[in-house]
């Protein structure tokens, strides 16, 4: 049952992001990200973290999407050269190659990987109980107060600096 | 709940993400492009965070996807600025017209 979700979401999620990286148009390639977007929102609802889902949405798909668009509208970008036809293909190669590399890095350890890790307490029987929400809130004003309230500051700064330097 | 999708599934499936990313920002050209490639990495890293915090039991991972997502937030606003304003200078988006540090 798990797997019919996952693997659909999965599927999704690759090909969209795959789809990012080869396109041309930026539009389209801002919108294939968005694809990933709420792929990657359905995931974490199969690891039941709904919050998180829904910020995920919200944030992404919804805030951080609509500045890229707003961006790419306003800077009227050419399109680019089809990665097939670029002048450098050495540079190509290289990329290609380091990323294969990346991903065998990353990837082996994981199938290897047996550790044994003490297990904390949130269980999904308390997850059914109180709901991801209350979990995720309680944590964040009690024990992760002090790095949410940097995360406010951490904010303001970028607003303030967004205007400073796109200010003409 | 016989056949549950286990740790290693999803820790691939970030890894697939992020190298998709990496991809991205060492072919692409376009700053945009590459913009939207760091995103993509974020979003695997946030992945592994949200994998592990199920199957550990624990809920810090996904407080932690919360900061992740604050601070990228952050750096999307400033970074888009300062692509408008190189954009302003250069009258381009091509990373390899942006060269002034190059000496």
């Amino acid at each position: 049952m798990e797997w019919l979700m996952f693997v659909p979401l999965a599927a999704m999620a690759l090909i969209t992001a795959t789809l990012v990286i080869v396109l041309r148009n930026p539009v389209y390639c801002a919108l294939s990200l968005v694809g990933t977007f709420f792929a990657l929102s359905g995931i974490y609802l199969l690891l039941q973290a709904q919050f998180i889902a829904v910020i995920q949405v919200i944030v992404y798909a919804g805030a951080i999407m609509v500045l890229f668009l707003f961006v790419v509208m306003l800077l009227d970008l050419g399109h680019e050269r089809p990665l097939w036809l670029q002048r450098d293909r050495p540079r190509l190669l290289i990329g290609v190659g380091a990323v294969v590399l990346l991903l065998l890095e990353l990837v082996i350890p994981v199938g290897s990987w047996t550790a044994r890790v003490p297990q904390g307490s949130s269980t999904s029987e308390l997850m059914g109980g109180v709901g991801n929400t209350q979990l995720v809130g309680r944590l964040l004003f009690t024990e992760f107060l002090v790095p949410f309230e940097i995360t406010s500051v951490i904010l303001l700064i970028a607003i303030i600096g967004a205007m400073v330097l796109a200010r003409r | 709940m016989t056949a549950t999708v286990p740790l290693s599934a999803y820790l691939i499936l970030s890894a697939a993400l992020f190298v998709i990313g990496v991809a991205g920002v060492l072919i692409r050209r376009n700053v945009l492009v590459i913009f939207m490639a760091i995103e993509l990495m974020l979003n695997a890293v946030n992945l592994t965070f949200v994998a592990f915090a199920r199957f550990l039991r624990s809920m810090d991972g996904q407080i932690i996807v919360l900061f992740v997502m604050a601070v990228a937030a952050a750096e999307v606003a400033v970074g888009l600025a300062i692509i408008i304003a190189l954009y302003r200078n250069k009258e381009s988006a091509n990373v390899d017209e942006i060269n002034l540090l190059k000496g």
